[in-house]
């Protein structure tokens, strides 16, 4: 028993010991969850009133950010898929990193979820059993479980890695290689689920289509990796672990091929829309060109899908993918491009107009704001700190007393 | 809103008390340390029927099982203000009881008389709250006369007084939709309209709750804290209800409605006939939607929209039943139903003269 805890009292020193950059770092993503976390007490004690929602448009700027993030989570995949399951070993120094960025992402999704709920102190109605579990008829029970279920996975895998790492041994394959798979097929299935989520309600004509599943995949698949792209550069930057220009040059051309099947789509879906503008396409109309005069998501769509075509375009050129600048930049416009695309730009016009055709607008309040940004600030400190811990370990810095530093050749 | 500084007891429903106008009556609460426990104090003071009319409505003296401030009533039903409040005690079993489908008989007893007992502490009005099961042989249905109906909103306000909602945002289950004669759906109608109704040119076209035989709303809840009953009534557990919303975006004749703040039912405009899965008063962070009057139906009587409607454009009963007037429109007008397309089997159809 004193070792595992030697463990973790090595990771975390590891995590939270640093330069004052890290402390300034650390600092403001606190402060800004601080700040989030006062906001979150007036939303407790008033109601969901003090947000931008109303009885119209009942889902808003929270669940934008849930659905935007579990792309994000499942988009750690395009890393843990090469590394083991085509065997390259560029990836496999990433993928620890990769699975950082998911459990943070997928804890922001669950505290995105939580402050959402009118009533969180009822959340224990959720556990089977003591609750009441109405799976498998809500596509929510479903959500639940795959997005628990991928958070485990992506705490169990390193866990396990890094501790046999710790150890100066190297983690027994057949443990954890199985484990690696089933996670490869789990983050198809929580963008699918969550996709499904929408897709299955027959009121909201604007969710109601079967590309909704396979245009959250692509999406993920060029958000996800652009962001660990942008992550792997800082830290390649900042740190000692360094990583190698195969992998960027690699996860480039993951994040054009994604994003280039994502513009299709859309394209796709903006044709069965506009082609012959029936009572379905409303919320599309309203969406990008505005209708009966309000027109409130119509600038903010277009600058998600300018950044998105730019970025693509800029990857899409081999001049200007294969340079380190345009690269970084075009995986930011893109980042930020779907951000809008899939998180606002999807959830809110599928509540506009209201089944009945009533049109009310939504614009997000203060104290909603200021939670999502806590929310997006703890989701980053909780990256930052187990990326920390990985690589000092990784790195040979955190060993368990009498262990190599540096691990037997592979074999 | 009051201001009140957060707190986890009341978040989690346990808050003893805070004063509000209506508490700070001779018998203080108890935190004020006047000592009115074990029984000592006076029983319930009268509400202040017209006073409380005049005021704007108190949240906390509106409703809620949290924060409840009245030590009085604690006094009345035999308790006093320590640890063992029978209050915080019930407070307690409220919080952690079953949903309503799992419940014994006896529970349900037990969880409404808990309910009359602090409705009754936090509102000083005496409540009574029935869980009447569906009646054998019993499928409701409503049909909606579009020749008739002028618009005039009779059935709004009797519903929001039926069944008691919130005043505070104004909250209906009604919608009456003033639509252009040569169009035929809401959707191209307006539920805003400032001029004399009965207008030329124009048709009226009421929605509500359908009570749909194959309703989207109760299959994606994630905790089956909505369900449709025997009798046809789609319900919420108010208590059951994690405030997802997901209900809500499922509906799709927008019939779903949110408590996004702590509802504001002035104390004397309560309706005390209340049902456990109709107009019970509701708490903050629940959904809550039309039910056909619940409360009403289920003793044999009508809605309180049918009831309030001038024209008679409203007809509600039973349509397993041959001889009512329902299974009359059905079988001798030409009716329809809004989005059929859509498979939601709805059981509230329009007709015309």
């Amino acid at each position: 028993m004193q070792k595992p805890l030697h463990f973790l009292r090595d990771c975390f020193t590891a995590a939270t010991r640093g330069g004052p950059s890290f402390y300034l770092w650390a600092g403001f993503l606190s402060l800004l969850i601080l700040i989030g976390a006062w906001a979150y007490t007036l939303q407790l004690r008033h109601g969901l009133i003090v947000t931008g929602l109303n009885d119209h448009v009942s889902w808003g700027l929270y669940i934008s950010n849930f659905t935007f993030l579990v792309g994000l989570a499942a988009g750690a995949v395009m890393l843990v898929m090469p590394a083991y399951v085509l065997k390259d070993l560029d990836f496999s120094r990433a993928v620890l990193i990769g699975e950082g960025i998911a459990v943070g992402a997928l804890i922001m999704c669950l505290c995105f979820v939580t402050a959402d709920m009118g009533s969180p102190q009822n959340a224990w109605h959720l556990i089977p059993k003591i609750g009441y579990f109405n799976w498998p008829n809500s596509m929510l029970t479903w959500d639940v479980i795959v997005l628990n279920g991928y958070l485990a996975l992506n705490i169990f895998v390193p866990a396990y890695i890094l501790w046999s790492h710790w150890n100066g041994r190297h983690p027994n394959k057949k443990l954890y290689v199985p484990l690696m798979f089933v996670s490869v097929f789990w983050a198809c299935s929580i963008h699918m689920v969550t996709a499904f989520l929408y897709a299955s309600l027959v009121a909201r004509p604007f969710w109601h289509t079967a590309l909704l599943g396979p245009r959250f995949l692509a999406s993920a698949f060029a958000g996800g990796p652009a962001f660990i792209l942008i992550t792997l550069l800082l830290i390649h930057k900042f740190s000692s672990y360094k990583i190698g220009s195969e992998l960027f040059r690699k996860l480039a051309l993951i994040v054009t091929i994604a994003a280039q099947a994502n513009l299709i789509m859309l394209g796709s879906e903006a044709f069965v829309e506009f082609y012959f503008p029936s009572h379905h396409g409303i919320s599309a109309r309203y969406l990008f060109f505005g209708y009966q005069g309000h027109d409130a998501l119509v600038p903010w769509i277009w600058t998600g899908i300018g950044l998105n075509i730019l970025g693509t375009l800029l990857l899409t050129v081999h001049l200007t993918r294969r340079r380190e600048g345009w690269r970084t930049l075009a995986c930011a416009l893109i980042f930020i491009g779907i951000w809008i695309e899939k998180g606002m730009g999807l959830i809110i016009p599928g509540f506009i107009p209201s089944p009945l055709g009533e049109i009310v607008e939504y614009h997000p309040s203060t104290p909603e704001i200021l939670v999502t940004i806590g929310i997006w600030a703890l989701g980053l400190l909780i990256m930052t700190l187990l990326i920390r811990a990985a690589l000092s370990i990784e790195l040979g810095h955190a060993r368990a007393p009498g262990a190599a530093t540096k691990l037997p050749d592979d074999h | 809103m009051s201001k009140k500084p957060f707190s986890f007891r009341d978040f989690f429903g346990f808050g003893r008390k805070e004063g509000n106008a209506l508490n700070e009556s001779p018998a203080s609460s108890c935190g004020s340390g006047s000592g009115c426990g074990g029984g000592s104090c006076p029983s319930t003071p009268p509400p202040q029927e017209g006073g409380a009319l005049h005021r704007p409505a108190n949240r906390r003296e509106a409703l809620g099982f949290l924060g409840l401030g009245a030590a009085t009533v604690a006094a009345a039903v035999g308790g006093g203000c320590g640890k063992d409040d029978p209050l915080t005690e019930m407070k307690f079993a409220e919080y952690f009881k079953k949903n309503y489908r799992l419940m014994t008989e006896e529970e349900r007893r037990e969880t409404v008389r808990r309910i009359e007992i602090l409705t009754e502490a936090a509102t000083h009005r005496k409540v009574h709250v029935k869980d009447t099961a569906a009646q054998p042989g019993v499928r409701f249905g409503y049909a909606f006369n579009i020749s008739r109906c002028k618009g005039y909103g009779e059935c709004i306000e009797a519903c929001v007084k039926e069944n008691n909602q919130d005043r505070g945002t104004n909250m209906q289950y009604i919608r009456i939709f003033e639509v252009d004669k040569g169009q035929f759906s809401p959707e191209h109608g307006k539920t805003e309209y400032i001029h004399e109704v009965g207008a030329p040119g124009k048709f009226y076209m009421g929605t509500q709750c359908f009570q749909c035989g194959n309703p989207p709303c109760t299959k994606v809840c994630p905790v089956g804290a909505t369900w449709q009953e025997p009798d046809g009534l789609v319900v919420v557990d108010y208590n059951w209800c994690i405030g997802c919303r997901y209900c809500e975006a499922a509906c799709p004749y927008w019939a779903r409605r949110f408590n996004w703040q702590e509802p504001q039912v002035p104390a004397a405009d309560i309706n005390p006939n209340q049902h456990y899965l109709g107009n019970r008063l509701r708490r903050q962070g629940a959904m809550e939607k039309c039910t056909w009057c619940i409360a009403r139906s289920r003793d044999g009587r009508q809605p309180a929209c049918a009831e309030a409607c001038p024209t008679g454009a409203r007809v509600f009963g039973n349509i397993l039943d041959p001889d009512s007037e329902i299974s009359y429109i059905l079988k001798n007008k030409k009716v329809f139903r809004l989005k059929e397309d859509l498979g939601t089997e709805p059981h509230f159809w329009y007709y015309m003269d």
